[in-house]
């Protein structure tokens, strides 16, 4: 009954100096729109960016390191409990690249509810012969239909069907880059040499371009049949399974799980790309300053009109006071007026940000390096909308506090008898 | 103790601005139920500014205050405002009312303040005081579309609204014609007479005091008669 009141009166003192308050409330809708628009256009473009990376790096990778024994003989000699052993020039042993029974394991890890994909792997590095010269390259053997779901691959092949390299044999797709250098057309065959000088040609069904020249100049793909046949393997050997989970915060304590329940070596996304988060939350940390000084400029302009709609409503505020109502009651009735400046100005804000948004995601953004980019990228988190939302009310709250309680204070014996 | 609606016990208030100047001295006076009482003295000696104690709106005094049995001393603001918006109607010297809102609305307002009746019922009451005061057919105008006499008497009409223990007036006819101040005091000799309102008059106009039924005569901060 009371609030009802407090809010009638309220909207009375709002329509009462309706130009006013309009401004007010158009400084909040500005701000508001800009604050999303700007968090919108700035999460998209890192979107964008970490997608570079995450799209293509696997959350959690099982491989064999090359490194030394951990088991040198001497331990079983001397424990190292009780003594020091000290070894000199310790070599890296010559362990298989190849991961022992991957089959099973790939069995397991697709039993796992945490793990959204598992893709198998083989890396291997080659030479491209091309006339007199020799590029160095690699050749990753992938599975064409996980690397496309768990990895997007597809969308990154800009010539050619990706699907052709297992449906046609001894086919490969180049790096945009790396075709350059060999002068490969799509349709030709490329010469294709292994460590162990092994040559095999190999016909071109495809270029992709990762948006990343050094990936683009170096790396290429076949089907993982292909690279057996290249590295005179069975077709069991693969050296990499890469790891696609549910929630990529859990990538770190997985990977360690991993590494002993398979005895392998595993790398999280984390451990791999330690610097990489940096880059986003900067620039998330710069779009939310803006967005916040933008929303402190509109609650000065909030804590004016309110401060100049209290004196000009002394009269008003005192004859509230006479006839009852207390200064909690008066500081309610001015709050209201600014939550309510708040509330709808940061409605329509919501909404023009949107708008906003909406726009810059039409405006065409064509660049070489991300072929499959049109226009420029934009996210519609509701995170940001909700953000906005509530910061619109913190500072409009804040703005309206300092002047309704100045209301509160009005004494009005001062106001009635100075008349 | 029942038949007293308003009793001031050694009321005394300073002034300390720009000096510290006794403006009353042990004001001690009772209002009882029905009395129509004006206090009346020369400018400046006190008598608004005791109206404004009395009202509980000026709290910085020292003495003791009761109204309607109850002691005003070292009570809450919140408590105070409650009081005044139950206990007391106030007309003041300019009408003040509510540019904001209709004639009705300003009338109701102290009502939908006090919450004890539904908006409609509240509605009602405010209607049947304009109807009593003549001016039911300005209920739906905006308020400051309104002549000054009529201006008083819908602000008398608010003081009415819930049905308080005392109305008191600062000058509530210092700012009309000859007219409109006939009006108003007809207005009030009827509350008193008819529906036995305790009225307590600030003014300075002696026709008007001698026509109360009793006045109480300041000067220089105190009670001479």
């Amino acid at each position: 009954m009371n609030l009802k009141l407090i809010i009638r009166i309220a909207k009375s003192l709002l329509l009462a100096r309706f130009k006013q308050t309009l401004i007010a409330a158009v400084g909040v809708t500005f701000s508001i729109s800009m604050f999303i628009t700007l968090l919108s256009f700035m999460a998209g473009l890192n979107d964008l960016l970490d997608g570079l990376l995450l799209n293509r790096t696997p959350h959690v990778r099982l491989y064999n390191e090359i490194k030394p024994n951990i088991n040198q003989p001497i331990y079983s000699q001397f424990d190292t409990n009780t003594t020091h052993n000290f070894i000199h020039s310790i070599k890296s042993t010559v362990s298989r690249q190849e991961i022992y029974n991957s089959e099973a394991i790939i069995q397991t890890l697709k039993k796992d509810q945490r793990v959204l994909g598992v893709a198998p792997k083989i890396i291997s590095p080659v030479f491209f012969n091309d006339g007199a010269i020799d590029i160095t390259g690699v050749v990753n053997g992938i599975e064409i239909q996980s690397e496309g779901k768990l990895f997007h691959f597809n969308e990154y092949v800009t010539a050619g069907d990706p699907a052709d390299i297992e449906r046609l044999s001894n086919s490969i797709i180049l790096g945009k880059g790396l075709a350059d250098q060999l002068l490969a057309n799509l349709g030709d065959v490329v010469q294709v040499a292994t460590i162990n000088g092994e040559r095999f040609p190999l016909r071109v069904v495809g270029f992709f371009q990762s948006g990343m020249q050094e990936i683009d100049k170096t790396q290429s793909y076949a089907s993982i049949a292909t690279v057996q046949k290249l590295k005179e393997k069975p077709n069991n050997y693969i050296t990499d399974i890469q790891i696609k989970l549910k929630d990529l915060a859990k990538a770190p304590q997985i990977a360690k799980e991993y590494n002993k329940l398979f005895e392998i070596d595993a790398v999280d996304i984390q451990t791999a790309n330690a610097t990489f988060e940096t880059g986003s939350f900067v620039r998330t940390l710069i779009s939310y300053a803006v967005g916040v000084v933008l929303l402190i400029v509109a609650g000065f302009g909030i804590y004016n009109i309110l401060n100049m709609m209290i004196y000009e409503k002394m009269n008003t505020i005192a004859i509230l006071k006479a006839t009852g109502f207390a200064g909690k009651d008066v500081q309610k009735i001015f709050l209201v007026i600014a939550m309510s400046i708040g509330f709808f100005g940061g409605l329509a804000g919501l909404i023009l940000g949107f708008g906003l948004s909406a726009i810059i995601d039409q405006i065409p953004f064509e660049t070489p390096s991300l072929p499959s980019v049109k226009t420029y990228p934009v996210s519609y988190n509701p995170t940001y909308y909700a953000i906005g939302a509530v910061f619109s009310l913190i500072t409009t709250f804040l703005a309206g506090w300092f002047p309704s309680r100045k209301a509160s204070k009005v004494d009005p014996v001062v106001i009635i008898r100075g008349k | 103790m029942s038949n007293i609606t308003l009793e001031a016990k050694n009321i005394t208030k300073y002034f300390h601005d720009p000096t510290t100047v006794k403006v009353l001295m042990d004001i001690n006076f009772s209002v009882n139920k029905g009395d129509f009482v004006a206090i009346t003295g020369k400018s400046g000696c006190g008598k608004s500014t005791l109206l404004y104690i009395l009202s509980t709106m000026d709290t910085d005094y020292e003495g003791e205050l009761w109204i309607d049995g109850e002691s005003m001393v070292k009570r809450k603001e919140p408590d105070l405002a409650r009081v005044r918006n139950e206990k007391i109607g106030f007309v003041f010297q300019f009408h003040y009312l509510l540019d904001e809102f209709t004639v009705l609305e300003n009338v109701m307002m102290p009502g939908l303040k006090l919450g004890k009746y539904s908006a409609e019922e509240v509605e009602n009451r405010a209607m049947e005081k304009l109807k009593m005061l003549g001016i039911e057919n300005l209920a739906l105008k905006p308020s400051n579309q309104i002549s000054g006499g009529e201006k008083q008497r819908v602000a008398i009409a608010r003081a009415l609204i819930n049905n308080p223990q005392i109305i008191m007036g600062d000058e509530p006819t210092g700012n009309l014609d000859q007219k409109n101040s006939q009006i108003v005091f007809e207005v009030f000799k009827q509350l008193a007479e008819e529906f036995k309102q305790t009225l307590l008059i600030v003014t300075h106009d002696q026709s008007f005091a001698n026509r109360t039924h009793r006045i109480i005569n300041m000067e220089d901060g105190k009670i001479i008669a």
